[in-house]
């Protein structure tokens, strides 16, 4: 399971602006990761962030500027796509229109010189492992969205790959086939056993389907974890915002350990919270990172629930009551304005209304002090 | 609606400026809507008039062509039988060989043109060629120059051609068919790659990148993908060639010799004496054959074009 499937070493890769000029944007910097074999890896991050040229690199569709990409400890420079032992799912299917469903899927083994029968019976049981046994002759323009991506999948699966390349395959499908895709995808990547490199700018997708979760941005890889470390405990702000919903409070560090610091809000106040940022000093502007769901909100009280909390005093701004939830925008400070979720549950009686002043508190170690 | 902004506004002297200026909108307007009445009335009308009493004329039991006195097919009888009105330079035998040359020329023309203007298109759209973009408009050159400025420049060209190698090798060169299917295929290289490049942009590109990771290679994917999805663009082209190649006068007329006349250079011919209602009949069937020809080009350009793709 530790086998180190994919090896990604310095890897950049740079695009000219323009034809003809100097000027080069680099879409991936000085990329570094390891992929496992058997893992379900998401690559995750907004769109420009460099996500999708890293697979086109994997796949050998680009070649990178600098840096050296192994599959299996075998450096692919140099190797063509066509002799890589990955398949691709694409963004857009990429069927071949003049093609029929059983031909597309057995184009892969058709290349490979497998004997025509041989081809054929693989193909058909692709296409019923991806529930699609019923459409061998139709073309691809017959099927629709969702089945379109079944054949997109059969396709790439059939000749079973060591890595399996999906760039964004669900992005085309409507909410509700998408979170039935996101399940068969995953118990067909524990059935087939193979890698799969997954390119989403869905953070819920990642979250729910990957072993563990890359985060890019801007051509960087941030953060690479288990989707609990990524959504605990980001370690950049941009990974804390990007993931699930993130307060930050502005502040000024005081003093640290090495696992705490200590951040003064305003004149008053100072927080304690863990230190996720690599390098902290004191006297630097941080923010101090809280997901709403994890404050409690209640009425004015100078005393903390236990020692282990922090506790802000700040005045409600807006409250959204949104049905499962009610929300709270909470002015703390001079400066953000702080979301706290709570559940309305039975328990929950007390309301506050705008203006009124509310305290916050929140456990020391669920809050985080990054720096960018 | 105009008209009542018009007449409340001629009540009141106080708001003459403006009347006055909705008046000459109003005529500005009125004279535009009239005129995009009238325009393309006229251009159709100078456009398919002629033709249209061409193929009329074509079918008039009368030798003139000023009155029409009944329908007949005696003309067309006339060109298969090879009498023209007691004329002896119509004659059937020649009018066949005429169309055999022009047979002859344009297919072996349109070939040519159809392979070179594909792999144009080919490298101009996947290739990864320095210059691309000034290939790219000379692409269109043939298309606009005047073809007779074509016709004399390439005349001009063989003529020095065959000086050149007659005075190094003493081999007597004229111009014949090579010089007449070397002058097609020049602007008919032009019209295939057009015609090509536009189906071949319209293709995915993440087909063949599909295609590669699949396990095929460049010439794999180019046979099995590639190929197979421009096809109707490739023969929409070549038929485009054909017919152009086929109705050509200019170009052929300027650089043929002796013995290989085409079709339109004997229609061409003909008239140089009279209009006469055997050459209305001939050139009836011509345009017949090139409507049907480009009419099917136009179908297959047309074809599996309503899917346009995702392009990332």
């Amino acid at each position: 399971m530790n086998d180190i499937k994919v090896e990604l070493i310095d890897v950049v890769k740079e695009f000219p602006i323009q034809r003809g000029e100097t000027t080069r944007f680099r879409a991936v910097n000085n990329l570094n990761l390891d992929i496992y074999d058997g893992e379900f890896f998401a690559l995750l991050g907004p769109s420009g962030c460099g996500k999708t040229t890293t697979l086109r690199l994997i796949a050998g569709f680009e070649q990178p500027s600098s840096g050296q990409i192994l599959i299996d400890g075998k450096p692919m420079q140099g190797i063509p796509s066509f002799s890589r032992p990955v398949n691709t799912v694409f963004q857009d299917y990429a069927l071949f229109p003049h093609m029929s469903v059983l031909q597309n899927v057995m184009f892969g083994l058709q290349m490979d010189k497998v004997p025509r029968k041989e081809a054929e019976g693989r193909a058909v049981e692709a296409l019923e492992m991806v529930r699609l046994p019923n459409a061998l002759n139709r073309k691809p323009k017959e099927l629709s969205g969702g089945q379109q991506q079944r054949v997109a999948l059969a396709r790439a699966i059939v000749k079973r790959p060591k890595v399996l390349l999906l760039d964004e395959p669900l992005g085309a499908l409507d909410l509700k086939l998408r979170r039935e895709m996101q399940f068969e995808l995953k118990s067909m990547q524990q059935e087939l056993g193979i890698t799969f490199i997954f390119v989403t700018h869905d953070q819920e997708e990642a979250l729910t389907m990957a072993n563990r979760i890359g985060v890019m941005h801007d051509g960087n890889l941030l953060q690479v974890g288990r989707p609990e470390e990524i959504y605990e405990t980001p370690a950049t702000r941009f990974v804390a915002d990007f993931i699930g919903e993130t307060n930050f409070i502005d502040g000024k560090l005081v003093s640290h350990t090495a696992h705490e610091g200590v951040v003064s809000i305003d004149d008053e106040t100072t927080v304690t919270a863990m230190i996720g940022a690599d390098q902290v000093a004191n006297g630097q502007a941080v923010s101090v990172a809280v997901r709403p769901e994890k404050m409690t909100i209640t009425a004015y009280s100078d005393t903390p629930p236990s020692t282990e909390h922090n506790i802000v005093h700040g005045q409600v701004a807006q409250v959204f009551y949104i049905g499962t939830d009610t929300r709270y925008a909470v002015r703390v400070g001079k400066s953000a304005l702080v979301n706290v979720r709570v559940q309305n549950t039975a328990a929950h009686h007390t309301t506050f209304k705008e203006r009124d002043t509310v305290t916050l508190s929140w456990e020391r170690s669920v809050a985080r002090i990054l720096t960018h | 609606m105009g008209n009542q902004v018009i007449s409340r506004a001629g009540v009141g002297t106080a708001v003459q400026t403006t009347a006055q200026g909705f008046r000459a909108d109003m005529a500005v307007r009125s004279i535009g809507k009239v005129g995009l009445l009238v325009t393309p009335i006229f251009s159709y009308f100078f456009l398919w008039a002629p033709i249209a009493l061409l193929v009329l004329f074509s079918f008039n039991d009368s030798r003139g062509v000023d009155t029409w006195r009944g329908f007949t097919l005696r003309w067309y009888e006339n060109i298969f039988a090879g009498t023209m009105g007691g004329e002896a330079r119509f004659a059937t035998d020649l009018m066949l060989s005429a169309l055999g040359n022009t047979l002859f020329v344009s297919s072996i023309a349109t070939v040519i043109a159809t392979i070179l203007g594909t792999m144009i298109a080919l490298s101009l759209v996947r290739g990864n060629i320095p210059g691309k973009k000034v290939i790219d408009s000379i692409l269109y050159l043939p298309v606009v120059i005047p073809e007779i400025t074509q016709g004399v420049s390439l005349a001009i060209f063989f003529k020095l051609i065959f000086d050149f190698v007659e005075s190094s090798t003493g081999v007597n060169g004229t111009p014949g068919f090579g010089s007449i299917i070397i002058g097609h295929v020049v602007f008919n290289i032009s019209y295939v790659a057009i015609v090509v490049r536009a189906r071949l942009a319209n293709m995915n590109p993440r087909l063949e990148e599909a295609a590669n990771d699949l396990g095929a290679n460049q010439w794999q994917t180019f046979m099995r993908i590639t190929f197979p999805l421009i096809l109707p663009g490739v023969i929409a082209g070549a038929l485009l060639a054909l017919t152009l190649s086929m109705d050509d006068l200019v170009v052929t007329f300027f650089n043929s010799g002796v013995g290989n006349t085409t079709l339109p250079v004997f229609v061409h011919g003909l008239i140089k004496t009279s209009v006469t209602p055997e050459v209305n009949a001939l050139s009836t069937l011509m345009l017949l054959f090139s409507t049907v020809i480009v009419g099917f080009s136009l179908f297959l350009q047309n074809r599996y074009t309503d899917r346009p793709y995702n392009n990332r």
